[in-house]
Order: C-alpha cells, then structure tokens, then sequence
C-alpha cells in the first residue's frame, strides 16, 4: 500500500472527558456510619457487661509467640464507640462541603467497630479470644466462598449468570462424598467433585445457551433440582449404606514451614490442607487467564459484547459453554471442600446457601476474581464470627449471629459496593440474526 | 482483489430482502450501494460478509466461489467491514479490540499485547490517524471509533472494505476526512463498497453507483447525475427535496429555556447552561452530531431526565420539576428518537398505540374502562389523515415499516391541542416518501402558531426544516443561527468552532 498522510483531526479526545463534570456525592456512608454508632452505642448502653477482655493471638504451641492482652471490656468499647462517632462526624463534615467519605474511610470505621463489638462480647468472659482462630476459621469457612465467587465470575464474564453456583457446590460434595467413601482417596472424591460441577454447568448450558431460557430461572431450577436429588439419595442411599458410601477420608493438614511460624497469620494461613493451597492458586490463575490469555480475552468479549465477537470470527456459543464448563469445575472443587476437608461425610443441604452468598460476592467484587476472593473472605469472616463468639460466651442470641453472614452480605452488596458495572451483555442469550 | 456477487437473494419468512442481486467490484474502485433504509443494502452485506446464509445465488473472489460459515471464513479470505453500529467492545483497548479473534501471543495462549499495540501504531501511522493503542474505545469520540474499525479490518489484510452507513455518525468534517480515507484506499488497490442513502457523499466519491430498491437493482447510476435524478431512482418517482415553507408568522406563544443544566448519575454535566427561547410559529432545530447532549435537552422539555435545573417556561408556567404526565396535560407533544424505545409498544396493534398517552379519562376512558368504539373510530380517522399504510387499526405496530410507524407516532402526538412540539430525529430510519410527510405535518404544525424544537443530526433537515438552527457540542450551545447560514459553517459549529470564527 502507498503511503500518504492526511491532515490530522480536531476530533481527538473524549466526548465524555470534554464535558464539564460536577462531583457527585454519595450520601450512603455517611448515614450508614450515623446508624451503626447508634445501634453500637445503644447496645453498650442498654447492655452493659462488666469486666476485661482478653484477646489471645498465638496458641502454644507456636513458635513466635505473641502475648494476651487483656484490656478492660467497656472502657475500651466506649472508646472505639466515640472513635466511631468521630469518623460519622466526619463523613457528614464532608457531605456538607461536598464530599463523598473515602473508602479507607469506610475500613477504618469497620474496624473500629468491630474492636468495640468484640470488646464488648468478650467483657467479664473467663474464656479468651483465640485470634488466631478467628482468621484461621474465616479461611476455612471461606473456601467454598471463593471457589464459587470464581466460578461466579468466569461464567459472567462469559455473560451466562451462574444462579447455580450453590447447585454446584451441593452436588460436587455429594459426589466427593461417595467417590471419597468408596475409593477411600480424597483425590478421587475432588475429581468426583469437579466432574459434579461440570456435570451441572453443562445441564446449565444447555438449557440458557442452547435454548435461551431465561438465565435466573433455569439456576433456580437447578439448584431446587439438586437439593431434591441429593437429599432423595442421602436418605435412600447414603444413610442405609453410611460406611460404605458416606465415609471419606479427608485430606490432613500440610504445615508450610517457614511460613506457618509467621505470628497470628502463619498458622492461619498456612497449616491448611491441599484444597485451601489450591484456593491461594486458583485466586491468582484465574485473575491471569482473564486479563492476560487469549481465552480470557475471548471470554470477556462474549459476555460484553457478543456480536462484536462475532464478527471476528469468534463462536459465541462454544466460547460460553466453554466458560461454563471451567466454572463449573471450579465451584466443583469448593463443593469438594464439604465432604473431603471440613467434615468427612455429606449432609443433606450441607452447603446452606453458600452458593448465594458467593454469588453476592461475585457482585461485591466487581467480577473481579480477586475482589470476588477477598469479599468470599469477608463473608466467611462473617460467618466464623459466630463460632467465635459463641466460645466466650457472648450474650448474643446464636440465632442474630447466624443471621450475620448474611446480613453482612446483603449490607455489602446495597451499599457499600460503589459503582459497579456488571458485564454489559450478562444474562443475556446470544441470537445470531 | 476483484468481488463478485452473483444472483443473491435472501428471504426472511416472506420478505424478500434481497431478490437475485448481482454486483462487481473492481479492485481499486469505489461502488456505491445506493438505496433507502430497508431497500436491501446490509442484508446483502451481511451476507458477503457470512452473518447471513444466501438462499440463492454465489459470491466469488477473483473468479473463484466462497463458501462462507461465518464472519471468520470472511475475513480469513480479505473482506473486511466496517459496521453501521461499530463492532468494538466499549470496555476493550484500542490494541485489545484490533488484536481480538487474531491474537498475537507468547505461545500457549499468553497475549502478546506489545505485538497488538504494534500493529495498531504501524497501520495507523500509515494513514496519518492518531490512535493510542491503550485508551478505552468507550472514551474515544465516534469517529476515533470508526478508525479503529478500519484498522481492524486492515489487520486482518483485508483486500475487499465494506462501509456500511459510515457516515451516520460523522460530523460534516469526519465525512470529509473518512472519504479522503476511502480515495487512499482506493489508490492502494483496495476494491471498496459504499453502503449509503445520502446523495451528496454518492456524488463525491463513488466511481460506479448501484441503486438497489426494495432488494431489487433497479439499475446503475453515474456519479455525475443530479441528486433529483438519484433520488427519483432511489424512491422510484419524482420526490420533493427540499421543504416548503413560508415566512414564519411568529405568535404570543413562547418556550423559554434558561440555564438549563442536566447531569448524569456519574457527575457529567450533558446539558451544560443551555438558554434558548422558541416563539410561537417558528420552528428550533438543535442540531449536532449526535450524543452532545440534544437528546438530553429534548428528553429534559418532557420531564424525563432526572438531575435537572434551571428553567424550563412555556407560556409562563415553570416546567422543571413537573412529572411527565402535567408537562403532557399542559399540551406537549414529544416525537422520541427512538421509536421502538419509547414511543411504541411494538405488540400492540396501531388503535392502541394511538391512545397509548390518553389512558386517563375520556374521551377514551370513562370509569376505567376504555371505550372501543371511540377509540376505533379516532384510530381510523388517524390512520387516514396520516396516511398510515396498514392492513388495519388492529395490526401491530411492529409490523409497519420505519416510515408508517413514524407516522403513527406523530399522528398520536398532533391529535392533541399542542403548546408545544419536541420532535426528535423525527425522519430517521424513514422512507424518503415518508419524510415529505412528516416535513409537511411539523410545518402545518408551526404555521398553526405551536413553537416546534425539532432535534435532528442531519444537517439537510435542519437547514431545510428550521427557521433557526441552534448547534450543541459537548452539551453546550455554540451559537443560534438563521437557517440560510451556510452549509460548511455549520459544519464547522458542529466541531464546535464558534459561529463568527466559522464564517471567517
């Protein structure tokens, strides 16, 4: 071809960046912070609880230890409370010049929260706090979380909304259960699981990229029609045959060297066993082939802008079922977490709406694999509260702390979220013209 | 690359979109497509470009037959397209958007974007463009856009270009620039396909011209005949080009618009301080290219945006801050751009459409029951008077072609005692039998003393159709200009050049 050179354009630029923009403020934190040091100070003030606290960060067995610290329950509990106040005081200080409260903004007062919540539970208690436990069992019960907010966000990406998430958890647990039993190897039971969760995304294929139905329906579907089955063959099947089919052994623990000697964090972090490293991999793998690989590319290409992929030769439908395949392994391997990991045997609705909250954290994570982790990780934190607080005896009815992964959940994903954009063609099924 | 099409046709259901087409383009030539929206032209090229099947007839390349599955057989054989509606992912980079589905890579499918940003800096160098292979296509102006799309197609090697509606978007000077793009093209060998119902670029630039009518070749057509001439051939019979229109004969009616300023939910200000008045019998056209905030102001005059301030007075009475439903009592008619968005119900057969703003009350409602006979009788009456071509009041609206939907839509606006018309785009995607019509019926409107804001990107339609013309750039006003001021300053306000430099 010649070369000429034309004149150049006066269209250079943005439209969007020409425009003269206002700020626009979001009133959400600050009167969401108002509202908590209400609630926070009302509690202490109608509750009060005599007594220290004592905050315990290394077992005994640790190398490094860190030693307990024991602060007086409310003296240290109003403090954080009036810290609180001064950060709403804050917030609406901004407002009122026109200013949203930064994000940091928002950690630092969950934190503080949290501090004068757990000084005040733990007041007067003879029991310590186990930190150490606290995170460690926030890990743990953030497994499943993760592997599904990831398999959440492959398949969104791909734009199928993945409502089963939780069908697929169940019946990969299911099937590691029975696999792990018969064959007595938790590997079998993990490679059972993944098939399970692929056997489901591919049902879920089917039926929304094939056929079209509507997304959210056919999830609904699947996940009552693996609840259904699972405990049809739990009470039929398992429960007569427990030894044989509902006995696995689980995978033992695997302490990192140096890593696990890391204080608080280390023994955390690292004395878990295989799933939980395949976990810290799978964040990471994930995150790179989306953002970096020629699949990953394709994959986002469908979900934002199908025909556009199209016509550059691209299968749409091949691409998506793809995705939805690999997701629906990857939640696999959560669900195997259930039966091969934590507990040795399959429960009927074992999984309890894990699906749901990691779906939650798909949104709450932006479809970012690695915010999706880390919000997996703050609901399971949530959820191990719980736990945590029950050991200190806190005089909190359990039935408001089980409620508390999810209403942090439904917190996160109103308002705390910011601006989010979800995949521009996710949900929606592809019609070549 | 030499292309032929041979005897092409494509049925959907029992439309025949296009009827035994045949077409040769040589390399090195610019053919136009010449034909109303709906005549046939991108069903023809979607088939050339394997998004549609043929029913009959072969496609062949230098001579030999194709068989194409799929836009990627295409493309693998050197036809590369530049779509009407861009095929870019908004939220891609430049070097993303060009690489995609020809990915360079490391091996074992690791991207290599330094290849892919390469390759954009090398083809874009070769035609002069400024493109930055790392910005965000959704942050690019339209015609950056375009740009990238050309050099995708050129990525791809592509021996055969397609322009379908290329110049939809453009501003006056973009169209200039993208025809000087296409005579390079040209010179470098490329067999070119212009895909157009405007008469003005078909003259400039065309080396043959096919007018293709009802997807049917009615015949070729040379670049030196007038636009009389083509059009004549394009609508098959004589239309009428320009607009009738006396002097304006202004009334006490008045819309006054003052520092009106519209944000969206991110904080942009699309509507930034924008003061205007309309009087009664005149008709405002706010002209612009398209996405600089006129549709904001218009949909602000109905009450539709949400972060509005400033003032909005017709006849004296504060607008902003009204629901839709008392700007509509107070005797606003409002034609949206979008039809099929919000001004119809495509399920809903054209009698109901046509009441579609009047469902409290009578005549057409008493004791929340809707009275049929009523409605039947006003639905034929329109149906007439508007010269709707339907099988009947109780067909759906979605089965009416572009140009009777319009109609439908305009006759449901005038039949109510206006104060004021909003007519947005109001002959787009519009036959041009229809837009004689619809031209006629908002000048009726105007000469019956309504004040008329018509927003419209076509600059033939704001000229033509207004008394005055106001152009918007980046939400705000650049100037307000009597109607006989010339073509290339108007062009250049589209640009955003103020109006005294643009005459100088």
């Amino acid at each position: 071809m010649t070369t000429t050179t034309l004149t150049t354009t006066p269209s250079s630029g943005s439209v969007e960046a020409d425009l003269r923009h206002v700020r626009v403020v979001s009133r959400k934190p600050a009167i969401a912070y108002v509202v908590v040091v209400a609630l926070l100070a009302l509690l202490l003030a109608l509750a009060p609880r005599e007594g220290d606290t004592n905050f315990r960060f290394s077992a005994e067995s640790d190398a490094i230890r860190i030693p307990d610290v024991s602060v007086p329950g409310m003296t240290v509990a109003w403090i954080c409370v009036a810290l609180t106040a001064v950060i709403a005081l804050a917030a609406v200080a901004l407002l009122r010049v026109h200013r949203s409260a930064p994000l940091w903004m928002s950690a630092v007062f969950a934190l503080v929260g949290f501090v004068a919540f757990l000084s005040w539970a733990g007041a007067g208690s003879d029991r310590d706090f186990p930190v150490t436990r606290l995170v460690g069992g926030a890990v743990l019960l953030a497994v499943p979380l993760v592997f599904g907010a990831l398999g959440g966000v492959i398949g969104e990406r791909a734009g199928v909304v993945n409502i089963a998430i939780e069908s697929q958890l169940l019946a990969g647990a299911f099937f590691a259960a029975v696999v792990g039993s018969l064959t007595k190897n938790p590997f079998a039971g993990l490679f059972a699981a993944i098939l399970a969760g692929m056997l489901v995304a591919l049902l879920l294929g089917v039926f929304a990229i094939s056929y079209r139905v509507d997304q959210v329906i056919v999830g609904v579907v699947l996940n009552v029609l693996v609840i259904g089955l699972t405990s049809f063959l739990y009470s039929e099947v398992l429960v007569p045959q427990a030894q044989r089919l509902n006995e696995t052994v689980r995978f033992t623990p695997l302490r990192i060297p140096v890593l696990a000697e890391i204080p608080v964090l280390g023994p955390a972090l690292f004395n878990q066993s295989l799933v939980v490293y395949l976990m810290y991999i799978a964040v990471p793998v994930v995150w790179f082939a989306l953002y970096r690989t020629r699949w990953g590319l394709r994959v986002r290409s469908v979900g934002e802008h199908p025909k556009a992929a199209d016509t550059v030769g691209i299968k749409v439908e091949r691409t998506r079922y793809r995705a939805v395949l690999i997701a629906g392994g990857v939640v696999g391997i959560g669900g195997a977490f259930y039966t091969v990991v934590s507990v040795s045997s399959f429960g009927k609705e074992m999984t309890a709406g894990a699906g749901y909250i990691a779906l939650a954290a798909v949104i709450f994570g932006k479809w970012d694999p690695v915010r999706a982790a880390f919000a997996a990780l703050l609901f399971g934190f949530a959820s191990n509260l719980e736990g945590a607080l029950s050991v200190v005896g806190a005089p909190v009815p359990s039935q408001f702390m089980l409620m508390l992964p999810y209403v942090v959940t439904l917190l996160a994903v109103a308002g705390l979220v910011g601006r989010s954009r979800a995949p521009a063609a996710d949900g929606v099924a592809y019609v070549k013209e | 690359m030499k292309l032929e099409l041979r005897d092409i046709t494509k049925r959907f259901g029992p439309l025949v979109a296009n009827d035994h087409i045949s077409l040769t383009v040589e390399p090195g030539e610019i053919h136009c497509l010449l034909g109303e929206n709906g005549a046939g032209k991108s069903t023809l090229m979607n088939v050339l470009y394997g998004l549609y099947t043929a029913d009959e007839g072969e496609v062949l390349l230098d001579g030999e037959v194709q068989h194409f599955r799929g836009p990627g057989d295409a493309m693998a054989a050197g036809i590369g397209m530049v779509h009407q509606h861009f095929m870019l992912i908004p939220v891609f980079t430049v070097a993303e958007n060009v690489m995609l589905g020809n990915e360079p890579t490391h091996g074992a499918g690791r991207l290599d974007i330094d290849a892919a940003r390469a390759k954009v800096r090398e083809i874009a160098d070769r035609f002069g463009f400024h493109v930055d292979p790392d910005a965000v296509v959704e942050d690019l102006p339209v015609g950056v856009q375009q740009r990238i799309e050309i050099i995708k197609a050129l990525s791809r090697d592509a021996k055969v270009l397609i322009f379908d509606e290329p110049t939809a978007v453009l501003t006056p000077q973009e169209t200039d620039e993208l025809m000087a793009i296409m005579r390079q093209l040209k010179a470098s060998g490329a067999a070119i396909v212009f895909i157009t119902h405007k008469l003005r670029e078909v003259r400039e630039v065309a080396d043959r011209i096919t007018v293709i009518r009802r997807g049917a070749v009615v015949g070729e057509a040379t670049p030196d005949m007038s636009d009389a001439e083509l059009a004549a051939m394009m609508v098959g019979r004589q239309v009428e080009l320009t607009v009738r229109k006396d002097e304006p004969r202004h009334t006490d009616a008045l819309l006054e618009v003052s520092d009106l300023e519209v944000t969206d939910a991110r904080g942009a200000v699309l509507v930034d301080k924008v003061s205007f008045t309309v009087r009664g019998g005149e008709v405002l056209v706010v002209a612009g290219v398209q996405g600089n905030g006129q549709t904001e102001l218009a949909e602000a005059l109905l009450g539709l945006q949400a972060n509005v301030s400033g003032s909005i007075r017709l006849d004296g009475t504060e607008i902003v801050g009204r629901s839709v439903r008392d700007i509509l009592n107070l005797g606003v008619g409002f034609v949206p751009e979008d039809r099929n968005v919000d001004g119809l119900v495509g399920d809903f057969t054209v009698a109901e459409n046509l009441m579609l703003d009047r469902l409290s009350g009578p005549p057409f409602v008493t004791g929340g029951m809707i009275r049929l006979g009523t409605r039947d009788d006003f639905a034929a009456k329109a149906v007439e008077e508007f010269d709707v071509r339907t099988q009947g009041i109780h067909e759906p609206v979605s089965r009416l072609s572009g140009g009777n939907q319009q109609k439908v839509v305009l006759a449901r606006e005038l039949s109510r005692d206006l104060r004021l018309l909003v007519a947005c785009q109001p002959t787009r995607g519009v036959d041009v039998g229809s837009i004689e019509f619809i031209h006629k019926r908002i000048v009726e409107t105007r000469d019956a003393g309504v004040p008329v804001v018509v927003v419209s990107t076509e600059l033939d339609e704001a000229v033509g159709l207004g008394d005055r013309i106001l152009v918007m750039y980046r939400g705000r006003v650049v100037g307000i200009v009597p109607s006989t001021t010339p073509r290339d300053v108007l062009g250049l306000m589209m640009a955003g050049v103020p109006a005294e430099e643009a005459a100088a």
